[in-house]
């Protein structure tokens, strides 16, 4: 291992960084790339964040008192576009790029500048996409899913902004994805077979390959929106033959893989933190590839489970149905994996592991709920109540974003050089945990009884556990102030790590000094 | 196995260009889709610097790769790293146009015979009563709306009108120029250069002349047939399908002809060492294979 780190000081080509800004913009090093990704996805979680607080600001009481319907509608709307595609997925990217060479033991991403490309593209589609609340009319008011005739016949102008800005959007993750890819495939060191691999690689390899399948779907939808808009035909029109369904068809043929692209990596993540903390070898590896897989695979065969009640045929019901209920079957045996690594281990709880186990236990309850939505008839009462909502954020706030931020505690030492403030990062956890337990809990219930989502108001009998809902949304906001100051105080200074950083740490990441090195493995290691 | 070190571009301008050069398109783009018919709107000419950006940053990028390649700085690592990115790329739009492809499908097998009064959700057709389900759907369900009724349509006029008929023409044309392309590829690989320009060109003018016969089968659809992407849910799935397509064939010809004068003016390529055509060709196969498809489902079945 110290060969490994003695080769680099002995590279006559090796130089640190440039200076100043360009260092930024000209960039082909998958560590600056990273880092580029990690603080744009910081930066729209906090926006998205803020707009999820007006939201729950005005659900805090029954009736209106903060903002208007149209506004709310646009803030809903925006919400989900960008904690989707400008929070969760380049947050993932950004650690995808950071660590996928440094696991695989190459010395850069396969295509660099395309790399640069993909990552400079996003605060375009994000600033147009932004720039559209300005816009007459408004921003796009539809909500994430921007289902047809409302995102077509009564959507505001703005809405052909918000189309280009996705297929940018599209474009940025369909080169990187192409970039992990050709990086995992053909950029191993030697001896890394591809069952050796590290499972953050695996996980990020089917992701990538679920991606570069639909984001195209996406693209495609989004097109024909366009053409409806402004062109002239009826795709989702049945005035002229096309069908607004056909619309959600072709979204959730996208959207569903692009639920697991959004929790794979997540899986990867809680992997490599679990046996980490757990001292001992992963259980299952093997088992744990099959099951991404599996879930990759099925994700294209479920789609309609989200429209169940749109009146499709009755043998698409069962079908959608009883796929959707298979895919708990590779996911049970993730969290049994998980469980049984953790068995007999000897644990300590540093904060990387408080969320990673809260992960497990909370993505699984988010995996129940998302059963029992499973369940046709059932769904009939269930649709488009706070109880889809409870489900969906339990698996994407205590899923993925609890994973990533997981990832940063574990992996920071690794990209600053710098342990940081235990104390601190334990703080965060409980706040965030409780947080985000007391928003999405109370969900379940007043979804249960009835309370419709994407509304500004309600019934009197929900205000109470709204009131409790908007108090830990605030609680949670909050909290991730408190993470900002961590993720800087690091970046700043603070106990030194050591290559290793973690005691039962694994994998080639941890045999270079920390911070890593500006290039790393410029002469592939040898894998045993 | 000796190792060849994996050749990583220190720094590049070139993608923060063409982040710029995105921003203006797509300002410019859905500017000017918005301000339709409005006769002072400026976001036309946004969208000609997005295009100006473009093409310049693309030019100078392909030129670095290519004098990077011809002072040997790519290993044969990163030869292969281009080979797996243009087979996934392909792979991306394969799956764009199963989109429309899907879309298609769907209208013909669900919605149009629903709207008719067929099959499961047949209820439908309570919407527009007397609608009658039929491919190519040649009257809308809401007739009287704001589409416009195609009287003639694009599907086989049978056997007797075969060779009259453009699209068979264009099957021709765009096959032959699938088998030519793979001709002046057997050609490069035994080093016959002057072989592989001309079989390369006879390629390029394959691809204009598909180019031309459909313009001259969309002028014949909107001036003749009545057929536009007005005409109800058969001219959108058509035009949408053969437009994406005819859009493909025009990248895919453009980057063969630029090989072919990257061949004739600058002798690039040898048995050896020619991805870029190589690249190019697998592109092109993969729209010729689109248009079978496209024979099949839009203008056969």
């Amino acid at each position: 291992m110290s060969a490994v780190i003695e080769s680099h000081n002995h590279d006559d080509h090796h130089h640190g960084p440039a200076k100043g800004l360009t260092r930024w913009l000209y960039t082909t090093n998958h560590k600056d790339i990273g880092t580029l990704y990690l603080w744009f996805s910081f930066a729209m979680f906090l926006i998205g964040g803020a707009m999820a607080l007006v939201i729950r600001a005005e659900l805090f009481e029954p009736g209106m008192q903060i903002v208007e319907p149209e506004f709310y509608n646009q803030m809903l709307t925006l919400h989900g576009l960008i904690m989707v595609f400008g929070a969760v997925m380049p947050a993932f990217v950004g650690l995808a790029n950071w660590l996928v060479p440094m696991m695989v033991g190459a010395p850069d991403m396969a295509l660099p500048r395309m790399n640069n490309l993909s990552f400079w593209i996003l605060p375009v589609a994000f600033f147009i996409l932004l720039s559209s609340l300005f816009m007459e009319g408004g921003a796009p008011n539809f909500g994430w899913t921007f289902y047809a005739p409302l995102s077509t016949t009564y959507a505001p102008p703005s809405t052909t902004f918000f189309i280009f800005s996705v297929h940018i959007m599209g474009a940025s993750s369909i080169m990187g994805s192409i970039n992990v890819i050709v990086t995992i495939m053909n950029m191993r060191a030697p001896g890394m077979t591809l069952m050796k691999m590290p499972l953050f690689v695996w996980s990020w390899l089917i992701t990538a390959y679920l991606l570069i399948a639909v984001m195209p779907v996406l693209a495609g939808a989004v097109t024909m929106m366009l053409m409806d808009i402004h062109f002239g035909t009826s795709f989702f029109n049945a005035a002229g033959g096309g069908d607004p369904v056909l619309f959600q068809h072709i979204f959730w043929f996208f959207g569903h893989p692009e639920v697991y692209i959004m929790i794979l990596p997540a899986f990867g993540i809680t992997s490599h933190i679990i046996e980490t903390f757990s001292r001992k070898q992963l259980f299952g590896h093997t088992s744990m590839v099959w099951a991404m897989t599996s879930i990759a695979i099925l994700s294209f065969v479920v789609w309609a489970h989200h429209m169940f009640t749109v009146g499709l045929p009755l043998a698409a019901e069962l079908f959608f149905m009883w796929a959707t209920m298979l895919i708990a079957v590779p996911t049970g045996v993730k969290v049994f994996n998980w469980v049984t690594t953790m068995f007999k281990g000897s644990i300590t709880y540093e904060t990387p592991m408080l969320f990673a186990i809260a992960f497990v236990v909370l993505f699984t309850i988010g995996g129940f709920s998302g059963l029992m939505l499973a369940i046709t008839p059932a769904d009939f009462q269930y649709h488009d109540t706070y109880f889809v909502v409870a489900h969906f954020h339990y698996v994407l706030v205590p899923g993925s974003i609890f994973s990533i931020m997981a990832a940063v505690y574990f992996w920071i030492p690794k990209w600053t050089g710098n342990m940081y403030d235990e104390r601190l990062g334990k703080l965060h956890f409980w706040l965030s945990f409780v947080g985000v337990n007391v928003t999405f809990f109370p969900q379940h219930w007043i979804g249960l009884a009835g309370m419709p989502r994407r509304y500004p108001d309600y019934a009197l009998q929900f205000a109470d556990w709204n009131m409790v809902s908007s108090v830990g949304a605030f609680l949670f906001g909050a909290s991730q102030i408190l993470f900002l100051f961590i993720v800087l105080k690091t970046v700043m200074g603070g106990k030194k790590a050591t290559p290793e950083v973690w005691e039962g740490s694994r994998g080639l990441e941890w045999t270079i000094e920390s911070p890593a090195p500006y290039h790393t493995f410029t002469t592939p290691p040898k894998v045993n | 196995m000796s190792y060849q070190k994996y050749y990583v571009p220190d720094q590049s301008k070139f993608p923060i260009l063409m982040a710029m050069a995105l921003f203006l398109l797509v300002m410019g783009a859905a500017g000017t889709i918005n301000d339709l018919g409005e006769a002072d709107s400026m976001s036309v000419y946004v969208l000609y610097s997005g295009f100006a950006v473009f093409g310049t940053t693309l030019f100078f990028w392909f030129r670095t790769v290519i004098r990077e390649h011809i002072a040997g700085l790519d290993s044969a690592q990163l030869q292969k790293s281009f080979v797996f990115g243009m087979g996934w790329f392909i792979f991306s739009e394969v799956m764009f146009f199963a989109a429309f492809f899907g879309a298609l499908f769907y209208v013909r097998n669900f919605s149009v015979p629903w709207l008719g009064g067929e099959g499961d959700k047949g209820l439908a057709n309570m919407l527009w009563e007397g609608f009658e389900s039929t491919w190519p759907v040649m009257s809308t369900p809401d007739a009287g709306s704001a589409y416009v009724l195609a009287e003639k349509n694009m599907s086989w006029p049978g056997w007797g009108h075969a060779l009259e008929w453009l699209p068979m023409w264009n099957t021709i044309v765009l096959l032959s120029s699938s088998v030519t392309v793979h001709f002046a590829h057997l050609a490069l690989k035994n080093d016959n250069k002057k072989s592989f320009n001309i079989w390369l060109g006879v390629t390029v003018t394959l691809a204009l002349i598909f180019v031309g016969l459909q313009a001259a089968e969309y002028y014949e659809a909107y001036a003749h047939y009545g057929l536009t992407l007005n005409s109800g849910i058969y001219g959108s799935t058509f035009f949408m399908l053969t437009g994406f397509h005819g859009f493909h064939v025009m990248m895919g010809g453009f980057m063969l002809a630029v090989m072919l004068s990257r061949s004739v003016f600058y002798n690039h390529f040898d048995s050896h060492s020619h991805f870029g055509f190589e690249a190019a060709s697998w592109y092109w196969h993969f729209v010729d294979v689109v248009w079978v498809m496209l024979f099949l489902f839009v203008y056969i079945l």
